[in-house]
Formats: structure tokens, C-alpha cells, sequence
């Protein structure tokens, strides 16, 4: 078993699935079915043993990151340019990739009764899964790049032909330029870094373990870190950029938008992690006692205006807006604590919104509507949707012993703690707008409490008004009850959940592996930039500019 | 002597080919007209596994040579155009076997001598066997143009094709002739060495030829300000004529500009002013092809648009001035004819049904057929770099030569308008899989031109999925123009 590729399975598996499915003929639709469940099944217990074996021999916490990826898998891909199929799992892709197969398994049998075009419905979303996959395992940036490619342009095809007819044409045009300008202006700031690498080694290379020892100077670091982290979290829906994500998940079809909210956005996170807290940890000090303020923004503007929804669908969006929030709040706390959080609230918020959208979706089949005005007493046609729905609901709330508490407490820790850094050496930090994270993180903490409050009004109102209330027998008699399938991918999900919330042994201490040596560099680099002279990174930048400009 | 025909045995099956097909085209009976085309395509075949065979088995005069006086140059960089002019025909060829008004003897064997142009021009080492090469070329294009008689546009699209060509050409022979007179040699070899002896580089006289000869060379691949035929001819000619035009004849360009530039011929752009100038048609180009295809609502319009911006790129490469943008470049141009040509496979197989080539025409093709929807996707994400199609290596390659020579704002600039440009091929892949068409019957493909498609799509995928092998194979034959 030691040289079994794992990883290369588990990515490449839906891919051919996807081939094969396109070949066969229309009429074998049940097959194509049969054929993506069973790919999802083995991928779900391939990254199981992934997960599992890796959280039951962590490695040990002071290694680099370098030696704590597992189940590496090198195969030359373009020589000449240094480019190679490099996979590996850290403590948090691991996790990601087991997420992500996880919702994908969810998404198969939740479209089990798909009938348009229900061959080229399941040949596009192995691939969406695929590209996925590819991102959470890649350690080379060039192939991160390419499969989050993967991953962007099958969702453009699923909303535009299986999505909801009013919205789909807009929303899809709408995502896929928001995701594609972000990659773009991502990949501009790593192929800068990638040119800039003969300073530093021999060799150009894209493999990441290189990149992740280098100390790109500082003036490189502050200018390219806004492109890079802002291009990826795009993907996060993060406040300014967060429009194109309420509509896009409006629009999906319920699989699609399981996968989006579940794990898509987790795309985003991770890349702006991996590619920008990473690579570029003196940026992140730089930057990111601003970025907070983008972030707070996130959460409390995200919970105001989904309080202001009417359609469950775009409620829940915008609750996912604030929620990613909270991740990219996080990575903002530059503490071990926040880091945690961010990387269980991931997994906490893809689990959650994916059974959100489950049971949208089966209400929506059943009522054909989704407006909070329109739906009442529906605890009675659709116990178990209900019963879903409102553990969902506490999850999102935070409630102890579910998933959301493990996640959310540790980034509020993590904010609060925030003053504990120390940037003011040489009489002024040394970051964005000389921002000094003492001054204010506290408030940040105390605002960004104030969104979870926020988010258990509109859920409870949500829960009262769709599940509880009169229910009108005459107006709903042909509510068929929820299929056995159904259920199962929603006590799939409570059940992960659960086990989150009441063992956060279970997870908290393999994301905490993944974390530490990202917190490692980050802390080296607040010791570097603590020695440097307020404002001296204004010249920093210019002077890269300028070389950059100058072609060197 | 023997050598020097060995060297030439892939030109020489093409121009028997053409022969045979001339004289089988008159068949009598009426229904083995089909049979012309897949004669033709099965000519090409034999012709490509021929070429690389002899490269395999090391037959004399395959290998890298010099024969007639150094007139042909036969190295590994004419083996890729070879292969690519050839592969271009044979699957243009394929396409073409079911288009009724195309299915006559002449079209095929024009197609085939065009190609033979298009092969020596590859391996030109003499000015004179270039410009000769040139004009078998583009004689044959003008009446492949014109082709399609009962369609008004065809003969015009094939006038105007002439008159700019036969002008294009003119100015570059004036330009080749002040070199003759400046050196007394026609030999690009000589040439260069003559003038970097004699320090003419400095010469404004070589710089007037410079630019005229760029002048010449930037109408055959349609830069900007030398593009004006191409939107009038690509809408014009009948479709077949306008995939060959803008894979081989476009590739054909770039493989003499590469010959002669590359040698030193002009200097090298440290030394030389001209060389702003190629910067100048690069940045125009890449403006106005991708600005241009914007307001287009004909898809062969939009092809050309997207043709002039696709140039743009190359010339990018072309002013980095190195081994490694010359590669680029022929990788670059290896993709974009499998791209092109399943691009307009499916606007040919498409117009062949309904008579037309708008845009809307091909509303609703995903349900219609839904695997020419496939390989119109693949295409247009490819035209657009979005792996794992075959544009994105194609235009990382070039922006990596362009940054290594120190021209980080071209390769910026390109960035920038390889995102702009996604908005009309989004357009057209939003036309193919949203849009309801008025007519949404079936619309079947013949086995071959399936094939053909087939082909296309497989090569996007393979260079956009494993392009290391094909690019060290081009960056290895790029070094030829450089050694000499």
C-alpha cells in the first residue's frame, strides 16, 4: 500500500469517469448514474484512508511543510519549465480533499432524479470534482492553477443548462469573469514570483516545497500580495468581491450548488492560503491588519443583507458570504488560533451549507417555490427537512457540541488575542496605512460577534416561517414526502457534523498540524518586519516597481 | 545527387498527388466525386507518415542538409512545418469531402500545391527560393478564394486577396532587392555574414528593407496595419479555403519571418530601430483583433478578428529575440492549427448544413449535435488559454520568452487582452449551449469529417495535457535558426 497513488486516484478517477460517460450512448443514462456514484464512493473511501491515516500519525509539529506532506507523487510533467504533477496532503488539504469528496457523494445522489441531459450532467460534475481535488493536492503552483481552471468552467455549462431559468444566463456570465479576472490577476503575481526565483535558487521551479523556503524580498512580497491573496479569495466571496456568489448559488441546480457553497468556495480560501499567507508571509503582515476590516465588513454586511432575503436560496447565499468571512477573518488573526479556526470553519461551512442547499433543493422540487412568504408549516409534510434544516440552522448559530462552535471560537480566540503581536518596534508598524492590529482587533471581535447574532435572527425567523406556522392541506396536497435518498445525504452530513462537534479531536488536530508551519513563517516574518522603519515599505514598493518595470 | 531528392520526397508524393487528383476529379461518373477528397486526404497521409518515417530511419538527405547551393535548407525546423503544413492539408481535405460546391479535382490539387508553396517556404535558404515559394503559395490561395463562383462574396473575397497580396509582395521583393544590391548575395547565410563584415547594420538602407520586407510578411500573417484583407477574404472564401488560410498560410508567414530575421539578417535588435517596429504591430494587433470581434455577429468575421489578436501573440514572441520565443513560436503555431481548424471544422460542417455563417446559426448546437458542441468548446477555450486546452501552454510559452528577454510589459499587455478576449469566445460558447435555435433537427456529421474533428479535439487535448514532449521537440528545432 505504501506506493499506491493515492491521490492521483482519487483526482484523476472522475476525470476518465467523465470520458467514459460521454461515450456512452444517450439511452444508458441509468448507467452513467451507476458509474459516477460508484467513482464517488471510491474516492470518498480512498481520501477516508487518506484523512485517517494521516490524523493517526501526525507528524511532528516543529517539522517543516515540506516534511509533513504525505503520499507525495512526483512525475516530471514540462522538464524544460520545471513543471511537474507534484500531490501531496498536508493536515488541511487532507481534510479538504476528504470534505470535498464527501459533498460530491452527496451531490451525486441528491441529483439522483435529474432527467434532462442526465449524461452530460453527471460527465461535467466528476469534473468540477476533479478540479477540486486537484487544487487541494497540488503542490506545484502551475498545476494549482490548472485545476482550479478545472474546477471554474464546468460550473459556467452546469448553471447555464441545469440552472434556474430566470437568473442562470446572468449569474453564470457573472461568476465565471468575477473567477476568471481573480485567476488572472493571481497568476500574473505568480508567474512574477516564478520569474523573480533565480535570485533566490539555481533553478525556475513551480514546485511549491521550493517556493516555501524562499524569502522573497520584502518590496516583492507587499506588492504582490494583494493580487495574488485577492485574486483567489474572489472565489471566497470576500467583501468587495462577493457579488457574483449569492447569484451564482441562486442559479446552480441543487448539486451544483452544493458543491459551490460546500466546496468551490473552500477553492478560494485555500488558494489565497497556500499561494498568499504562504509564499508571501511578509505581505501577509503587511497586509492584513487592513484586510481585516474587508473581512469584518464580510461578516456583518453579509448577515444584514440576508436578513433582508425573501428567497431561502439567496439567504443562505449571503449567510455563506458571511460565513466565508470568518475564514478569511482567520488567516487574519495571524495566530495559530485564528488559523485553526479558518481551516475547521471550512470544513464546518461545507458541510453545513451543502445540507442547507439539500434541503432547499427538496422543498423547492415539492413547493416550487422558495419564498420565505409563500412556504409555512412545512415541518409537516417534510419532518426530516425540517429536522435538517434546524440543526443546520444551530451549527450556523455556533450552538456548543455542533461543528460551528469548534470553528468559530477558536478565530474569536484568535482575534483577541491579535494584540499579543508586536509591531511597533521602530516607533510605528510596519504595515498597510501603519494599522496597528493592538488598536483594534478588539473591536473587530466584538463586531464580528455581533454577525453571529445577527445570523440566529434571520435563521430562526427562516425556521419559524417555512417550517412552523399553519399549513395549509389545500394548497399543498400533492407534497410528496422526502425521498429515502434524501434523507440519507442529509443524516449523512448531521452525523459528520455532530461527530465535529463533540469529538473536535477527530479534526482539530491534523488542521493544527497543516497550520503550523504557515504560523511558523508568518511569526518570522513579523520578527523581520517588527526591525523595519514605518513607511520604509513605501520605497520597498517603489523600487520593485521600478526594477519589475525595468526588466531587471 | 540522390541526396538532394530524398530531401524533397515529401513535396515531390504532393505534387504527384496533385496530379492524380487533377486527373481523377475528371472522372466521368458523377458519384465518385467524394472519392477525390479522401484520395487527397489518404495523398496527405502517406505523404506525413513519409516524412517522418525518412526523419526516423535517418535517410540521407532527411537529415539536417543543404542542397542546391544552400537554395533548401532541410533541418529539424523544416520537419515541423512539414509535419504541420501537411497535417493541416490532410484534415482540411477531410472536412472538405462533403462540401458539394468544393468537390471538384482542382480545388484539392490547388490546396496541395499551396502546401508544397508552404513547405519550401519553410525550408527557404535563399531569398529567391523564398520568394518563389511565396508566390506558388499565394497564386494558389488567390483562386482557392475565389473557388465557390455561385456564391457572389467567393470571387470577390478572391480579388481583394490578389490586389493586396500581389501589392504585399511587390513591396517585399523591392525590400529583398535592396539587400541584393547592398551585399551581391541572395543566400540568407551569406547575407547575414556579409552584412554584420561590412557593418551595413547600420545602414538606413537596411532598415528601409527591413521594413519593407516586414511590411510583406506582416500581410501574409495579418497584422496589424497589414490585416485589412483578412476579415473581407476570411468572410469570403468558402469556409474550407479560410481554415487552411489562417493555419498553414498564417504559419507559413511566421516560418520565413523566423528564417530571415532570426538569421541576423537585419541585425539584431539591440543594434536595430526596425525592431520597435514589430513591438508597434504587436501591441496594434492584439487592440484591434480583440476589440475588433467584439461588435462581430459572423462567426468567420470573429475568426478573423481572433486571428489578427492570435498574431499579436506571436509577435510578441517574436520580439523577445531568442531561441526560446522561436520555440514558442512554433509550438504556438503547432496548436493553433489543430485549434483553427476544429474551430472552423464546425463552422464548415455547420454552414455546409444551413447555408450560413452567422453567429446564431449555431444556437443550440449542443442539442443538436452535441459533440460538435464539445469541439467548438475545446476550441474556443483554447483560442482564449484556458487549460486544459492547448492555448494555455501555448501562451505561458511565449509570455515566458517575452519576460526572459526582459519584455515584461508585452507579455503584461498580453495577459491582459487574453482576458479581454474571453468575453466574445464566452459569447459564442454561450450562443452553442444556451441559446434555443429556430431549427433544432439533428444535424449529422459524416464519418470522415467526425474523424477529422476527432483528430483536432485530441490534439488540443494532448498538447494542452502533456505538452513537454512537443515543445522541447520545437525549442530543439528553434536552435537551427540561431546555429545557422
Amino acid at each position: 500500500m505504501e506506493n499506491f497513488p493515492f491521490l492521483a486516484v482519487i483526482t484523476l478517477s472522475p476525470i476518465v469517469t467523465a470520458a467514459i460517460i460521454l461515450l456512452m450512448p444517450s439511452e444508458r443514462d441509468e448507467n452513467a448514474k451507476m458509474l459516477a456514484l460508484g467513482t464517488m464512493i471510491l474516492g470518498l473511501v480512498l481520501s477516508a484512508w487518506v484523512y485517517f491515516s494521516y490524523l493517526g500519525n501526525l507528524p511532528p509539529s516543529e517539522a517543516l511543510w515540506s516534511e509533513k506532506l504525505r503520499f507525495v507523487e512526483e512525475v516530471p510533467w514540462i522538464e524544460s519549465i520545471n513543471f511537474g504533477w507534484i500531490a501531496g496532503v498536508d493536515g488541511m488539504s487532507a481534510t479538504l480533499v476528504f470534505l470535498t469528496s464527501l459533498v460530491g457523494l452527496g451531490g451525486t445522489l441528491i441529483s439522483w432524479g435529474i432527467t434532462d441531459r442526465a449524461r452530460e450532467f453527471y460527465a461535467f460534475f466528476m469534473l468540477l470534482v476533479a478540479g477540486v481535488h486537484g487544487v487541494f493536492i497540488a503542490v506545484d503552483a502551475l498545476m494549482l492553477f490548472f485545476f482550479y481552471e478545472l474546477a471554474v468552467l464546468p460550473m459556467y455549462v452546469m448553471i447555464v443548462i441545469w440552472g434556474w431559468k430566470e437568473r442562470r444566463e446572468y449569474a453564470a456570465m457573472k461568476l465565471t469573469l468575477y473567477l476568471l479576472i481573480g485567476s488572472f490577476v493571481a497568476i500574473i503575481g505568480f508567474l512574477v514570483l516564478y520569474f523573480q526565483m533565480d535570485q533566490y535558487v539555481a533553478e525556475r521551479t513551480f514546485d511549491l516545497r521550493v517556493w516555501a523556503e524562499i524569502d522573497f524580498e520584502t518590496g516583492l512580497q507587499i506588492t504582490w500580495f494583494p493580487p495574488i491573496f485577492l485574486g483567489f479569495i474572489v472565489l471566497a466571496g470576500m467583501f468587495p468581491f462577493h457579488n457574483w456568489s449569492p447569484d451564482g448559488h441562486v442559479a446552480a441546480p441543487t448539486a451544483v450548488s452544493m458543491i459551490h457553497a460546500g466546496v468551490l468556495m473552500k477553492l478560494g480560501a485555500y488558494a489565497a492560503m497556500r499561494m498568499g499567507v504562504q509564499m508571501l508571509p511578509e505581505g501577509t503582515v503587511f497586509w492584513m491588519p487592513f484586510m481585516i476590516i474587508l473581512t469584518t465588513i464580510n461578516v456583518v454586511y453579509g448577515a444584514l443583507i440576508a436578513m433582508r432575503q425573501r428567497d431561502m436560496k439567496y439567504m443562505i447565499g449571503y449567510s455563506s458570504v458571511s460565513h466565508m468571512g470568518l475564514v478569511a477573518m482567520g488567516f487574519a488573526t495571524m495566530t495559530l488560533n485564528g488559523f485553526v479556526g479558518a481551516g475547521i470553519q471550512m470544513v464546518s461551512h461545507g458541510i453545513m451549507t451543502a445540507l442547507f442547499f439539500t434541503i432547499v433543493g427538496v422543498i423547492y422540487d415539492r413547493a416550487h417555490t422558495r419564498s420565505l412568504d409563500d412556504l409555512s408549516g412545512m415541518l409537516k409534510p417534510l419532518p426530516w427537512a425540517g429536522v435538517a434544516f434546524i440543526i443546520s440552522c444551530l451549527v450556523s448559530m455556533g450552538m456548543p457540541g455542533l461543528s460551528g462552535f469548534i470553528a468559530e471560537f477558536p478565530i474569536f480566540m484568535g482575534i483577541w488575542e491579535g494584540n499579543a503581536l508586536n509591531f511597533a518596534a521602530n516607533g510605528g508598524p510596519y504595515t498597510a496605512f501603519g494599522l496597528n492590529p493592538a488598536s483594534f482587533y478588539r473591536v473587530v471581535a466584538l463586531l464580528s460577534v455581533l454577525g453571529i447574532v445577527l445570523t440566529a435572527a434571520y435563521l430562526l425567523r427562516a425556521i419559524t416561517s417555512v417550517f412552523f406556522g399553519d399549513y395549509d392541506e389545500h394548497a399543498w396536497h400533492d407534497m410528496a414526502p422526502s425521498k429515502p435518498i434524501d434523507r440519507f445525504v442529509m443524516v449523512l452530513f448531521i452525523v459528520c457534523m455532530v461527530a465535529i462537534g463533540m469529538f473536535p479531536q477527530v479534526i482539530a488536530p491534523i488542521v493544527e498540524s497543516g497550520m503550523e508551519p504557515i504560523i511558523v513563517r508568518v511569526n518570522e516574518a513579523m520578527v523581520t518586519t517588527s526591525n523595519m522603519p514605518a513607511g520604509g515599505f513605501a520605497q520597498d514598493a517603489v523600487d520593485t516597481i521600478a526594477r519589475v518595470l525595468g526588466g531587471s | 545527387m540522390a541526396t538532394s531528392y530524398l530531401a524533397i520526397v515529401p513535396e515531390l508524393i504532393l505534387i504527384v498527388l496533385a496530379a492524380i487528383v487533377l486527373v481523377y476529379g475528371r472522372h466521368p461518373k458523377g458519384e465518385v466525386k467524394r472519392n477525390v477528397g479522401l484520395l487527397t486526404a489518404w495523398g496527405a497521409l502517406l505523404a506525413l507518415v513519409v516524412t517522418f518515417g525518412m526523419w526516423w530511419l535517418g535517410v540521407p538527405g532527411s537529415q539536417p542538409t543543404e542542397i542546391w547551393g544552400g537554395m533548401f535548407k532541410n533541418d529539424l525546423v523544416t520537419l515541423v512545418f512539414r509535419t504541420m503544413f501537411i497535417a493541416a492539408v490532410m484534415i482540411t481535405a477531410m472536412l472538405t469531402v462533403d462540401v458539394k460546391r468544393l468537390q471538384h479535382g482542382e480545388y484539392y490539387a490547388l490546396m496541395l500545391l499551396a502546401t508544397v508553396g508552404f513547405n519550401l517556404m519553410a525550408a527557404a535558404g535563399d531569398v529567391i527560393m523564398l520568394y518563389l515559394a511565396l508566390e506558388t503559395a499565394s497564386i494558389s490561395f488567390y483562386i482557392l478564394a475565389a473557388f465557390a463562383t455561385e456564391d457572389r462574396r467567393s470571387p470577390e473575397a478572391g480579388i481583394k486577396y490578389f490586389v493586396y497580396g500581389a501589392f504585399a509582395s511587390a513591396v517585399m521583393l523591392y525590400g529583398l532587392s535592396f539587400l541584393y544590391g547592398l551585399t551581391g548575395e541572395t543566400n540568407i547565410q551569406s547575407l547575414a555574414t556579409a552584412i554584420a563584415r561590412s557593418g551595413l547594420s547600420e545602414n538606413p538602407i537596411i532598415i528601409l528593407a527591413a521594413i519593407l520586407v516586414i511590411a510583406g510578411f506582416g500581410f501574409k500573417v495579418s497584422a496589424v496595419p497589414f490585416h485589412f484583407w483578412s476579415l473581407d477574404v476570411y468572410e469570403g472564401a468558402p469556409t474550407n479555403t479560410t481554415t487552411l488560410l489562417s493555419t498553414a498560410s498564417k504559419a507559413a508567414g511566421f516560418s520565413v519571418f523566423l528564417r530571415l530575421f532570426m538569421a541576423g539578417t537585419f541585425g539584431t535588435p539591440n543594434q536595430q530601430n526596425w525592431f520597435t517596429v514589430i513591438v508597434i504591430m504587436a501591441i496594434l494587433s492584439l487592440i484591434l483583433g480583440n476589440f475588433g470581434a467584439f461588435w462581430q455577429t459572423n462567426i468567420k468575421r470573429l475568426l478573423a478578428y481572433s486571428g489578427i489578436g492570435q498574431a499579436g501573440y506571436l509577435l510578441i514572441a517574436l520580439a523577445a529575440y531568442s531561441p526560446e520565443g522561436a520555440g514558442s513560436i512554433l509550438f504556438y503555431l503547432y496548436m493553433y492549427m489543430f485549434t483553427n481548424i476544429a474551430a472552423f471544422g464546425v463552422v464548415i460542417l455547420v454552414t455546409n448544413m444551413t447555408g450560413s455563417d452567422e453567429i446564431s446559426d449555431l444556437n443550440g448546437l449542443s442539442r443538436r449535435n452535441p459533440w460538435l458542441a464539445i469541439v467548438m468548446l475545446f476550441a474556443l477555450l483554447s483560442l482564449s488559454g484556458i487549460p486544459p486546452a492547448a492555448g494555455f501552454f501555448g501562451k505561458f510559452f511565449i509570455f515566458r520568452a517575452a519576460i526572459d528577454a526582459g519584455q515584461w510589459q508585452l507579455a503584461l499587455f498580453g495577459i491582459v487582452m487574453a482576458f479581454i478576449a474571453l468575453y466574445y469566445y464566452f459569447n459564442v460558447i454561450k450562443a452553442i449551449y444556451l441559446f434555443r435555435g429556430e431549427d433544432e433537427t439533428p444535424l449529422p456529421v459524416s464519418r470522415v469529417a467526425g474523424f477529422a474533428l476527432a483528430l483536432c479535439t485530441l490534439g488540443i487535448i494532448w498538447l494542452g495535457v502533456l505538452p513537454g514532449p512537443v515543445f522541447d521537440w520545437t525549442l530543439q528545432a528553434a536552435q537551427a535558426y540561431f546555429t545557422g
